[in-house]
């Protein structure tokens, strides 16, 4: 049932991002200079806006635009010349996986040093952790980015600095994506263990004479687990956010980057399809991240 | 009439601020924090006044001049592509970027906050419409959205704050009403509904003073979040448009020289960094401090790092 809700709700957005992203075209201006390149002639315009039906009724125009979407047509790419849509599912894969490789490590990393941070809190190790994480959750990202490009390309010539390939490729755009989240979540679980270290059932299985060690990571670590999935749910979809600047500053062909190229370009037709692409799979996500829930806590399963 | 409010909880402690002063100065992390900020908003406010011409008048002589002493305190921190002082254009940046932040978080507030106590005080419609709108922002990333508005409206300042603005919205909207949902059922609102107060004067009265102190934390908070989006934006050409600049734009017209002038992309990083890690570690350590629950610890440990 709950299911149910959730994707008539999804369907509902997406609806509504469309009706966003049409009204908005029309009402600010004629769309040929959308649609066409700026240096296009007045006569190719004229012919372009007949050919799209502009000089119909915008309702009109609405219901015709969603038509041709479910029929699966979204448009040529006027730089490329081929389908928007396969532009926008060949690069969808590349960001995929760079951004799960950057969540796991941001995950993975989250979890120790949080846990670590959260032992002795205001110790020395909990100042470290805690001003890195901070200063990993404040950085702009883009920033970090050209810094270690100007470090580790341009003055030691150790990494390549941009482009696809090995594994040499993936390590600053992966680290700069992984920062932020990173810091996020180690605070998250930084708190989260604090609360959770001073329960009494924690009491109880140091009276027990269970190892510190285990008490942490499992006793303690699987009850704090809850707000770091809520918080790490919140920020998948934010990633996005962030592989649209590493995907520009190390020139990525992943969909962050075919976007702000289609928008510098004035590819309208690719700029939808992408728009398109990523809004269907973060609202798969959110799905998912509900349903995970369920999973998780039993308190939160309705009957 | 204010006498009959039943609610202590509103009444600020007037010593508080005074006891947060003290133990600030204590702490040499928050303390210095403060500084930073202090001195930020010193040269957004007064910056364009000492820096004079130096920060906008071409000076060819000094074309990607290195950081150094010799050209005199105005160049100290070196000079851009057209000569011009990279320190006088941090500080002219500053205004610009602080304003634009702040006329963000601003209209965010207002009207986050302001729909909030509304869908929290009269669940119905119009509740579940503002409710509905709120997830379908959440349910995209704040970039994409801004990205695709920013296209779709034109770059600019007003543009910039408007979209800014848009994306932080739910932030402040789902506090309000999740706070607004619980204060409506303490006892208070109900004696003083049954006293003959209206709809108005329950929210005038009774729920904003409760709510105002969570939205501002909230703010400080948002403010550095605002101002990394901002410069995103900016740095990748939807932002601000020249002759305005911010320390973003900085960023991204100092990336073509990072082999040759690494400073120009370097420094505006720094300021950005140096703003947004201040209002991260001051509102950690307000939260901290603030926390009853928190507070014994923060306390021992005061005390057991001064001896």
């Amino acid at each position: 049932m709950n299911l149910f809700r959730r994707t008539l709700l999804t369907l509902f957005s997406l609806v509504g991002l469309f009706a966003l992203v049409f009204f908005l075209s029309r009402v600010t201006g004629d769309p040929s200079y959308l649609f066409l390149p700026v240096d296009a002639s007045a006569e190719a315009r004229a012919a372009f806006s007949r050919a799209q039906g502009f000089d119909q009724p915008v309702s009109i125009q609405f219901f015709s635009y969603l038509k041709s979407i479910l029929n699966g047509d979204f448009g040529t790419s006027l730089r490329q010349q081929r389908p928007a849509m396969d532009i926008a599912l060949e690069a969808f894969p590349v960001t995929l996986r760079l951004i799960a490789v950057s969540l796991s490590i941001a995950f993975a990393g989250a979890l120790l040093f949080g846990c670590l941070a959260a032992i002795r809190p205001r110790g020395i190790a909990d100042r470290l952790i805690s001003l890195v994480s901070l200063a990993g959750a404040s950085a702009p990202d883009f920033w970090v980015a050209i810094m270690l490009v100007l470090v580790f390309s341009v003055k030691l010539d150790l990494l390549p600095t941009s482009g696809l390939g090995g594994p040499a490729y993936w390590v600053l755009p992966v680290f700069v994506l992984v920062l932020r989240p990173f810091g996020l979540l180690g605070q998250v679980v930084r708190g989260a263990m604090i609360q959770t270290l001073s329960a009494p059932f924690i009491k109880t299985a140091r009276a027990k004479g269970v190892a510190e060690q285990r008490v942490v990571f499992v006793h303690a670590l699987r009850n704090a687990m809850l707000p770091v999935v809520t918080v790490a749910g919140d920020l998948t979809a934010s990633l996005l956010n962030g592989a649209v600047i590493v995907e520009t500053v190390f020139g990525w062909p992943g969909i962050g980057g075919v976007m702000i190229n289609a928008i510098l370009q004035r590819d309208f037709a690719v700029i939808q399809a992408t728009i398109l692409v990523t809004a269907v799979a973060i609202l798969a996500l959110n799905i998912v991240i509900d349903l995970a829930y369920g999973w998780l806590d039993p308190r939160l399963r309705t009957a | 009439m204010s006498q009959t409010d039943p609610a202590p909880l509103a009444r600020p402690d007037r010593a508080a601020p005074f006891r947060l002063g003290r133990m600030l100065l204590r702490d040499p992390a928050p303390l210095l924090a403060t500084c930073v900020l202090l001195v930020i908003v010193f040269s957004a406010i007064f910056g364009a006044e000492l820096v004079g011409e130096t920060a906008t008048k071409p000076n060819f002589a000094l074309r990607n001049a290195a950081p150094q002493f010799e050209h005199g305190f105005a160049y100290l921190l070196g000079a851009d592509n057209l000569g011009r002082s990279v320190m006088g254009r941090l500080v002219l940046g500053a205004r610009t970027t602080i304003a634009i932040a702040a006329g963000a978080v601003v209209l965010s507030l207002s009207i986050g906050g302001a729909l909030g106590l509304v869908a929290g005080s009269r669940p119905g419609l119009l509740s579940d419409v503002i409710m509905r709108l709120t997830d379908i922002i959440m349910a995209f990333p704040s970039l994409l959205i801004a990205l695709i508005v920013l296209y779709l409206l034109g770059p600019g300042i007003g543009n910039l704050v408007l979209v800014l603005a848009v994306t932080r919205i739910p932030v402040y909207l789902r506090t309000v009403r999740a706070e607004v949902m619980e204060i409506r059922r303490r006892p208070f609102v109900a004696a003083a509904r049954s006293m003959g107060a209206g709809q108005g004067w329950i929210m005038r009265k009774h729920l904003v003073p409760l709510v105002l102190p969570t939205l501002f934390t909230i703010a400080a908070v948002d403010f550095a979040a605002v101002i990394i989006a901002e410069s995103g934006l900016s740095f990748l050409g939807l932002g601000v448009q020249p002759p305005d600049f911010t320390w973003g734009s900085m960023v991204a017209s100092g990336r073509g020289y990072i082999s040759s002038a690494w400073w120009l992309a370097a420094l505006p990083g720094v300021m950005i960094l140096a703003t947004t890690l201040s209002l991260a570690v001051l509102a950690n350590w307000v939260r901290l401090a603030t926390d009853p629950a928190q507070s014994w610890r923060f306390f021992r440990a005061s005390k057991g790092s001064s001896t």
